[in-house]
């Protein structure tokens, strides 16, 4: 198996952003990361992008479209689709090129552009559910994340205000972000209990914004990491991904089995036994507060039940034992759903090179993973990055 | 191999169904116990084909892959065979499962969706049907290369009838001067008769290493060579008359299985015929054809099943039916049945090294190419 580095990454500012098309904003990204690496587009290989659901950009086969914007034009050209969790999985489906020797240099590019989706973003979600069992129900995201999340709280005996910190933590680290779209400096824990009642227990400052948005990371093969002298760059050295049945009704939401099962894959690849001793910092996917809590108990960075202490203790602040989501996460840069690559391996890549400017952990780490989520609560991915 | 559908509708299953049989078939073909055996699942699928927000979401538990590494590639099943290459390659697995399908006939506004497909501030706005993109290209190539209107006759007329022999094909038919006389002009130059009409169906492949194969006691297939490409996506900038999408995923497809003069070295090939033009376009661009000289080969009978390149032995998709994103594994799953020894009434004599091609159709000028062969 042949070892893969991302040497470069780049992203777009999180916003609604009317004035551009999703092949624009693959290409302010893509450049963005080219740039980074000291690389151009003749030195790239193959191109593979990510992006979810074709109905929020309003195009059929969304990934052909875009396809110039990511340099993906006379290239061997690929696109990954697996829900949210398309915001890391594109990264191993670009590692896998290279490890399989068949590429060397790799551009991934990810984008969504939800705006376009009228009369919101929300209506694509009509579309997701069994037509036969789920669909008559008329049941929406938000209202099975309060299922998930109030199962969590209940059978743990979790306070609100143990998952309203998450939320507070990260639009407070999202303040230094440059891409930023909710950051808050001020927020306090009460702001995220007194916001509007989505549908219980889950509160409009529980959950991260939908966004416009573009991602891409830089892989090459250990060769032209060598042969180019690059210095910038940290290595991926475990993959993992796992799919739970789509009969979300049929299993206890209280723990992300599949979530765990990609950890361990990705764990076992990366030679890690002890992921709570030899994992620095992890950036899982936020894009509600509770779930930053449940995919680090699935990722087996925290008991089950037990993140919340961690949260309620500081292990998890920027200046922690444990930093999470350094970057300020969905919660506080925001979730334009794969192209949070930008907050989730691009964050992993600038921590792990000294990049990060005002986000920079102050201690150092060696080790970082990342995992996004997707699909009906059924899809997690996970990767594992060196320094 | 496992093949399920291959008719214009199946009513009687869901496309859960239809992927459920086909998986079965492949796992019984193979020997393998999908729980048990298998490392990898990749579906090949789009959301507005399938009438989801997110298909994903529903590949799963039909295929045995609950609780295992998954995921969904957008592109045509040789895009997913590529990946399930790649995987085995960096060694994680040693075993893969591919699958791509087909439910046109659940999508009540096919036309519709493809259209949703252009560009939606510089194409769409001009009302067109997607397929008059294939009119201009055909257009395109038919003047570029000087190819007259009786090649594309002969194309339709070997693959119709090619698909006589394929109890898999449902567009089986002898077609004589008077059809084609009667086919309705639709997207100038192109008639009814050379447009592929759309059908359900569904083909999984498995995947497997060197050691897996000689463990499991398989008579292996193996992929040679397999590569991919896409050409701009804009209809303005890109190659109309040349394909050069398939060119360059030959040309990856080729340098990795060694083949230095494929049109001498490969036995029959398999290439994307969803209009017929395409399939001369497609064996000029991966070389099996000289340039501008497929049209004259094909009224002369080279590419039918007795010809010096057998092409389409199947009846291609103008006789099995447009499969769409499983267009691709269809054809490989027809080059592995000829190179088995398989194919029936169809055989190829001696097959030994095939070609298959696809392309993700109208508006895209994407595609693959994998070249198959049996033997070390």
């Amino acid at each position: 198996m042949r070892k893969v580095a991302v040497i470069g990454a780049g992203m777009t500012l999180f916003r609604r952003r009317l004035q551009e098309t999703p092949k624009e904003l693959c290409y302010e990204a893509a450049r963005g990361a080219l740039d980074s690496a000291g690389l151009d587009l003749a030195d790239v290989d193959a191109v593979v992008s990510g992006s979810a659901p074709d109905a929020f950009d309003g195009v059929h086969m969304k990934g052909e479209y875009f396809l110039d914007g990511c340099g993906g034009t006379r290239k061997p050209y690929m696109r990954v689709f697996t829900g949210g969790g398309t915001g890391v999985f594109s990264t191993i489906a670009g590692w896998w090129h290279v490890a399989s020797g068949l590429a060397d240099v790799v551009l991934v590019v990810n984008e969504e552009k939800m705006s376009s989706c009228q009369p919101h973003p929300q209506s694509v979600f009509a579309h997701i559910w069994d037509p036969i069992l789920d669909r008559p129900l008329q049941p929406n995201l938000i209202w099975i994340f309060a299922m998930e999340m109030n199962r969590y709280m209940t059978v743990h005996g979790i306070k609100k205000e143990d998952i309203a910190r998450v939320a507070v933590k990260n639009k407070r680290n999202a303040v230094d972000h440059p891409c930023a779209q909710l950051a808050d400096p001020h927020i306090t824990v009460d702001d995220v209990l007194k916001s509007e009642v989505m549908a219980w227990p889950v509160q409009r400052l529980d959950i991260s914004p939908p966004s416009d948005g573009a991602a891409a990371v830089v892989l090459a093969s250990e060769d032209v990491v060598r042969r180019r002298r690059i210095k910038d760059r940290a290595w991926i050295s475990g993959v993992g991904w796992c799919i739970d049945s789509t009969m979300w009704t049929d299993r206890d939401l209280v723990f992300p089995e599949y979530v765990a099962r990609a950890a361990q894959m990705a764990y076992k690849m990366a030679k890690i036994d002890r992921p709570r001793k030899q994992i620095d910092f992890a950036e899982p996917y936020d894009p509600f507060d509770y779930k930053e809590l449940h995919h680090l108990e699935g990722l087996l960075l925290a008991d089950k039940g037990g993140a919340p202490k961690l949260t309620r203790d500081g292990v998890t602040e920027r200046d922690g034992d444990l930093p999470v989501c350094p970057s300020g996460g969905l919660m506080g840069v925001g979730n334009p759903i794969a192209a949070t690559m930008g907050i989730k391996v691009g964050e992993l890549f600038w921590q792990l090179t000294g990049q990060a400017g005002k986000r920079q952990i102050p201690h150092e780490v060696r080790t970082g993973v990342t995992q996004a989520w997707g699909d009906l609560m059924q899809y997690g991915c996970v990767v594992v990055m060196r320094a | 191999m496992g093949v399920a559908g291959f008719r214009p509708a199946t009513p009687e299953y869901s496309w859960k169904e239809l992927m459920f049989e086909a998986a079965s078939r492949a796992y019984a073909d193979a020997g393998v116990d999908p729980r048990e055996d298998v490392g990898s699942f990749v579906t090949c699928a789009e959301d507005y084909y399938e009438g989801f927000g997110i298909f994903d979401e529903f590949v799963p538990d039909q295929l045995g892959a609950v609780l295992r590494p998954t995921c969904t590639v957008s592109g045509d099943g040789l895009h997913g065979l590529a990946t399930a290459f790649m995987q085995i390659r960096t060694g994680l697995f040693d075993v893969a499962v591919v699958e791509a399908h087909s439910k046109a006939s659940d999508v009540v506004t096919l036309d519709g969706v493809m259209e949703h497909a252009l560009d939606p501030i510089w194409t769409k706005p001009l009302g067109g049907h997607a397929f008059v993109t294939a009119g201009l290209e055909a257009d395109a190539y038919l003047r570029a290369t000087r190819t007259s209107r009786k090649a594309l006759d002969a194309v339709i007329v070997k693959n119709r009838g090619n698909a006589l022999l394929n109890p898999h094909a449902p567009y089986g038919a002898r077609i004589d001067a008077r059809h084609l006389d009667a086919s309705e002009e639709r997207f100038r130059p192109l008639r009814a008769l050379d447009i592929s009409a759309p059908a359900d169906g569904c083909v999984v492949a498995v995947v497997a290493s060197d050691a897996a194969s000689r463990r499991l006691n398989a008579e292996p297939v193996w992929i040679r060579g397999v590569g991919w490409a896409s050409d701009s996506p804009t209809l303005e900038t890109r190659d109309l008359a040349g394909a050069t999408y398939a060119r360059l995923a030959a040309e990856r497809a080729y340098r990795q299985a060694k083949l230095r003069s494929p049109a001498t070295e490969v036995d029959l090939a398999e290439v994307d015929d969803r209009f017929s033009y395409k399939e001369l376009q497609h064996l000029e661009a991966i070389g099996l054809a000289k340039a501008g000289q497929a049209g004259t080969q094909a009224v002369k009978g080279d590419f039918s099943i007795d010809g010096r390149l057998p092409v389409n032995v199947s009846g291609g998709s103008l006789g099995c039916g447009n499969v769409f994103e499983a267009t691709g594994l269809h054809r490989v799953a027809e080059v592995v049945k000829q190179l088995r020894g398989d194919a029936g009434r169809g055989q190829v004599d001696g097959a030994k090294m095939g070609v298959a091609q696809s392309w993700r159709f109208v508006p895209t000028a994407t595609g693959a190419v994998a070249v198959l062969g049996v033997g070390r």
